[in-house]
């Protein structure tokens, strides 16, 4: 069990490591945009690996609340994104 | 023990689900094909997580909390990847020589078409809408 979650994390790691790379460099908002959400999505997915790894349910409100932010934040950038030419 | 296993591969299905996206994210040449695997972690891998969860504690009055957060997450993130398609489509940021057929486009043309008649018309129509009643 523990060596799952450990593998879990460090795979977690990686995936949030590109989805960060993909924000710095990402070419529109929009990018920035998507490659957060994954990243808020990967520490929803930490708080779940942490409530496993402690057997506490501490977390749970903020998992709830982490779905509705991010659904939040991208719809409010992607409504006031304009054209610049 | 089984639990155990189950739990296990329940998590690193869900870390992979993460990853898959991270390297569409990293990988893929424009902003609808990033889209699409961005959405992966937000549903499936969301729902490995919390089957995880679900397992791992046994107890009845964590379901109901479960299965908000998955509804949540299931009904928001389609919205969101619409807004941001749309966003992105309006502000060009799609390569169109990578699509395949482009279905807006008819509707996008009609509409400049029959577009520079409307707010045109509308502004000589003002005054006119103005005179008659005077």
């Amino acid at each position: 069990m523990t060596v799952a979650v450990y593998v879990a994390g460090g795979i977690l790691t990686i995936a949030v490591l590109l989805a960060l790379y993909r924000a710095v460099r990402g070419p529109s908002i929009l990018d920035r945009v998507l490659a957060l959400d994954v990243v808020l999505a990967v520490v929803g997915a930490g708080l779940v690996l942490n409530m496993v790894m402690g057997r506490h349910l501490d977390n749970l409100v903020l998992l709830v609340t982490i779905s509705l932010i991010g659904f939040i934040g991208s719809v409010t950038v992607a409504r006031f994104v304009t054209d610049r030419k | 023990m089984v639990n155990d296993v189950i739990v296990s591969i329940l998590l690193i299905g869900g870390a992979l689900m993460s990853l898959a996206a991270g390297i569409g994210l990293a990988r893929f040449p424009d902003l609808l094909s990033r889209m699409h695997a961005a959405t992966k972690p937000q549903v499936l891998g969301l729902l490995l997580f919390l089957l995880a969860l679900a397992v791992e504690f046994e107890s009845w009055v964590l379901v109901p909390v479960l299965v908000l957060c998955w509804i949540f997450q299931l009904l928001t993130s389609p919205v969101s990847a619409h807004m941001v398609g749309r966003a992105g489509y309006r502000t060009r940021h799609l390569r169109r020589d990578l699509l395949t057929l482009d279905e807006l486009d008819d509707v996008v043309a009609r509409a400049a078409e029959g577009e520079p008649a409307g707010p045109g018309r509308a502004g000589e129509t003002r005054p006119e809408a103005g005179d008659t009643p005077a």
